[in-house]
């Protein structure tokens, strides 16, 4: 077998977080009653008229400044034709061969290798209805409903070079794009209610080719997971044709999550001729230097900056990368030490039993209850010595429940550690006492009994004892 | 002289001395309408009940001493192409046949702050498609001089309605000569406005790049009351210009001393009825008697204008008309098995003939591989229209050409569609142009009325309705009435 080189590019969709639709005033608020967000212009009623939200553009040039591109000055809309019942119009207003902005490019990081991928452009378009098939296709389904309040949000698609070589490479690439969009609070970037969107066109080569292969493009692809997979797939799928001599079809396919597998949509022969021209409603628009300026320099701090603070601030680079990846996490961590010097402690708490506590109750850093500061406090105390990591774990339970500080939960729970050595010779003179057996093993030369011997301490101090006192106290005594 | 064939500028004096009441003259109207709208078929949809409360309350603003706009309770009637809340929208096609609009158009609204009062929506041609009003799936209109030819189109039922006494002042919409070709038919007064001068929102579109909405009046005073009123930046209207909007009644002064005057050889073309050119003739000879100067003229790229129309204009209708799908509104074919069968059904049914000739030119001329050879060139073509209009005006100040090669001709006259459209020679230009274009009665030939256009410059609407003016006031022809008689 010959070895493949993968060859991935992205299109990234992303709702833009106007408050106002593209064309319209209707509110782009996600999960509203159906059909309640909107208006003549976006339900396509006869005789009405689209007006460009400038907000959009505002948006686009902040994506686009963030992502490293020129942006154009002349802007015009196109409209891009197709029927399909979630589009009011039948058309959608989009950018066709003016995008605003294009040629930019992102760092990723793939273990320890660095890698620039290049962004082809971005343009700005309307965002379509929601359907909902009473069957499972809209071709088989007996009815099918439609939901207006998503149509005319705005959006941006990001469209990638094929820089990508493989399913970890386009995870990372899709990661730091989120938390530039994130950081520049263009979009709130929810997979899973649609706010990112993603397609992948996947191509193989043999090593040494020239030229890229076939591609396919995948759609569907809701989670970093999802897009890992359904590349994974695809290249062993095409691997397997091409092995057998075959040729890879261009064409769109669907990813199926529950069956793990991608599915042909549509051939490119069957492909929408989509007849764009340009949308005579929307004069174009020229972009004044002076407001990409100002623009420009209201940016807020990205993820590679901060990534580099943290770094300087002593983090290990893959802590580092997880906190900096998501903005909230990356605040959250900014909040917090502002209240401890333990930056690490810090962190480790973060990535630890926060984000463990967070997976498994399936919430995000902005639910959670537990303040930066009360978390800070609680690393401070383990410093202290005035908490075990042990019970500071049952301190961190108490405090999921409240939000209560936890210098108050350890005095309620009365939770102190015990570092008065009087009270921790009495126990240790009594564990000593009780069992002769493990004394005799420590001297005999068995390290080990010492573990079970500070273990005992501490069962009979319910835990309270401080450890690094207990064990010097054994030692000195059986010594 | 009945009280329906009065102007709006006359009723308003009497309105405002008391002589009569709005609701009087409103009924009268009414009454016209009944006795004469079987044989004109200018209307599609009437709402006098609306009308007559509008009507009253006009009277109790006049009873209570307050001042009142020039419009306000003089009945109009309004195309049914223009979106109008609570009322019904056809565009004249089945497809819209029990569609009640949510929403007042732009130009409706504003006539509703001047208090006017609207009688009803007329016939117009399948989505403002056609020329001779017979393209609509309801009815077919006869014009009032002559019951057994077209009133012209698209906006037919507008000035069918001027001409018959059915209402004082109408709006039509004009994308390819759709104002002043019916206009000049029926012996009334019709503008097309410079693109952008009024909002198109609420008109709903056949070609937005060409589409304006104007007044089809009795005369140029009434035309330039409507245009004070529906002229005007609107937000919902991003091509609607920012730009003052004067009184244009200042504009009315007869005066054309100095004025240049150009006549474009192309717009009397071979296809040009010899008894059309003699009357357009005798108007030049009346400008030089009051002081104009007449200029000969090149419009050299004219005899493009047609066949690239007909590339743009089906072009943005086939993305324009794919909002009528069945879905949300509309009609729609109930046995379909699915939703996109449900759409090709519901389309293929509602739309008639000639709207699917030109979706499926459109579609055509925007496909992948086409697209550079006839969407592109045309659009460069129209350029190339615009830049010869430009040329032309540095040397004068308006043109003068037929408004239409022809007078009306009769009905099912079955012409090809191709001939057809050739007959629009005269206005396609001035909406490729985007200026301002009014048409105004200038004499007769074999009883039919015959009419002339006058063109202007990018928003001088005034120097048009200054040229047009004066030419009314030396004349009489604008005082004729139809005879509401057929000469079969």
């Amino acid at each position: 077998m010959k070895n493949y080189i993968t060859v991935v590019g992205l299109e990234v969709h992303a709702e833009l977080k106007t408050k106002t639709k593209a064309f319209c005033s209707c509110s782009t608020e996600f999960g509203a009653k159906p059909n309640t967000h909107v208006c003549p212009v976006c339900l396509g009623m006869p005789g009405a008229l689209p007006v460009m939200n400038k907000k959009v553009v505002e948006f686009a040039i902040r994506a686009g400044l963030a992502l490293n591109c020129e942006i154009k000055n002349f802007n015009k809309f196109d409209r891009k034709n197709y029927f399909y019942p979630d589009l009011s119009k039948n058309y959608q207003i989009s950018q066709f061969d003016k995008p605003i902005c294009e040629h930019g490019h992102i760092d990723i990081r793939v273990g320890d290798q660095k890698k620039t991928i290049g962004i082809t452009r971005i343009h700005m378009e309307e965002d379509a209805g929601k359907l909902v098939h009473s069957g499972t296709t809209i071709s088989t389904s007996d009815s099918s409903a439609v939901d207006y309040n998503r149509a005319g949000v705005p959006l941006i698609e990001i469209v990638s070079e094929p820089d990508m070589r493989g399913a970890a490479e386009a995870r990372a690439y899709l990661e730091q794009l989120k938390a530039i969009l994130e950081y520049t609070d263009v979009c709130d970037c929810k997979m899973q209610e649609g706010s990112l969107r993603c397609d992948a066109n996947i191509s193989i080569m043999p090593e040494g080719a020239k030229e890229f292969g076939t591609r396919a493009e995948i759609k569907n692809l809701n989670s970093f997971r999802a897009l890992e997979r359904a590349i994974d797939y695809e290249v062993a799928r095409q691997m397997e044709i091409l092995e057998d001599n075959g040729h890879v079809v261009q064409e769109t396919r669907t990813w199926d999550d529950a069956n793990g597998v991608t599915l042909s949509m549509r051939s490119k022969e069957e492909a929408h001729d989509y007849r764009y021209f340009p949308e005579p409603d929307l004069v174009p628009i020229n972009l004044d230097n002076a407001w990409i300026e100002e623009i420009r320099q209201g940016m807020p701090e990205l993820p590679a900056a901060r990534l580099e603070r943290l770094l300087k601030l002593g983090l290990p680079e893959e802590s580092a990368i997880l906190i900096v990846n998501t903005k909230e996490m990356a605040d959250y961590f900014d909040e917090g030490t502002k209240h401890t010097k333990d930056v690490k402690g810090f962190a480790n708490w973060m990535l630890g039993d926060v984000s463990a506590y967070l997976n498994t109750e399936n919430l995000t850093i902005k639910d959670f209850k537990v303040t930066p500061d009360h978390l800070a406090e609680l690393v401070e105390l383990i410093n202290k010595g005035t908490l075990s990591s042990k019970l500071a774990k049952k301190v961190f339970a108490e405090m999921l429940k409240g939000n209560e500080a936890p210098q108050a939960l350890v005095k309620k729970l009365g939770l102190e550690q015990v570092s008065d050595e009087g009270a921790i010779a009495k126990i240790v003179d009594e564990v000593l006492a009780k069992n002769p057996q493990s004394v005799a093993d420590f001297k005999a030369g068995k390290g080990k009994a010492i573990g079970f011997l500070v273990g005992q301490v501490m069962k009979a101090s319910h835990g309270k004892a401080n450890p690094g006192i207990v064990n010097k106290m054994l030692k000195d005594k059986m010594q | 002289m009945a009280l329906y064939d009065y102007t709006v500028h006359e009723l308003h004096e009497q309105l405002k001395s008391k002589k009569i009441s709005s609701v009087e003259l409103t009924k009268a109207v009414y009454d016209r309408i009944a006795q004469v709208d079987d044989q004109v078929k200018a209307y599609l949809t009437l709402d006098k009940e609306a009308a007559l409360a509008q009507a009253a309350k006009v009277d109790a603003k006049i009873a209570a001493g307050e001042e009142i706009k020039p419009l306000a309770g003089v009945p109009g009637a309004i195309k049914d192409n223009i979106s109008m809340k609570g009322v019904r929208l056809t565009c004249a096609s089945k497809i819209l046949e029990n569609f009640t609009a949510i929403y007042d158009a732009h130009v409706i609204e504003k006539l509703r702050q001047d208090e006017t009062v609207f009688l009803g929506k007329t016939n117009m041609d399948e989505f403002a498609m056609g020329s001779t009003t017979e393209t609509s799936y309801f009815q077919m209109t006869h014009n009032p001089w002559d019951l057994s030819r077209v009133p012209g189109g698209s906006s037919g039922g507008s000035a069918a309605a001027i001409a018959s006494g059915e209402a004082i002042w109408a709006l039509g919409s004009d994308t390819g000569g759709s104002i002043r070709q019916p206009a000049s038919f029926n012996g009334c007064v019709g503008i097309k406005p410079t693109y952008g001068r009024v909002s198109r929102y609420g008109c709903v579109a056949f070609a937005s790049s060409l589409d304006q909405v104007g007044p089809i009046t009795r005369d140029v005073t009434d035309a330039a009351l409507v245009l004070n009123t529906i002229c005007g930046l609107d937000a919902h209207d991003s091509t609607s210009q920012p730009v003052e909007v004067p009184d244009f009644t200042k504009a009315l002064r007869q005066d054309v001393k100095g004025l240049r005057i150009g006549i474009p050889k192309e717009f009397y073309g071979e296809g040009t009825d010899p008894k059309v050119k003699l009357q357009l003739e005798a108007a030049m000879a009346k400008y030089k008697e009051l002081g104009a100067e007449i200029v000969e003229v090149s419009l050299p790229h004219t005899e493009y204008a047609v066949i690239t129309y007909y590339i743009i204009a089906p072009a943005e209708a086939s993305a324009n008309l794919a909002r009528f799908d069945g879905v949300r509104y509309g009609y729609r074919h109930k046995e379909a098995a699915s939703a996109p069968e449900m759409t090709t059904l519901s389309r293929t049914e509602g739309f008639g003939p000639e709207v699917k000739r030109r979706i499926m030119l459109g579609t055509y001329v925007l496909s992948s591989g086409y697209y550079d050879a006839y969407y592109k060139k045309a659009m460069q073509v129209r350029t190339l229209i615009r830049r010869d209009f430009e040329e032309v005006f540095k040397k004068v100040d308006v043109l003068l050409t037929p408004t239409s090669p022809v007078p009306a001709y009769k009905l099912d006259a079955k012409m090809d569609p191709l001939t057809v459209y050739m007959l629009d020679v005269t206005t396609i230009p001035v909406n490729m142009a985007g200026l301002p274009g009014i048409s105004i009665p200038c004499g007769f030939a074999d009883g039919m009325p015959v009419g002339m256009q006058l063109i202007g410059k990018p928003l001088d609407e005034e120097t048009v309705l200054r040229a047009a003016y004066t030419f009314e006031q030396a004349t009489e022809f604008h005082k004729a009435v139809a005879p509401l008689g057929g000469k079969k």
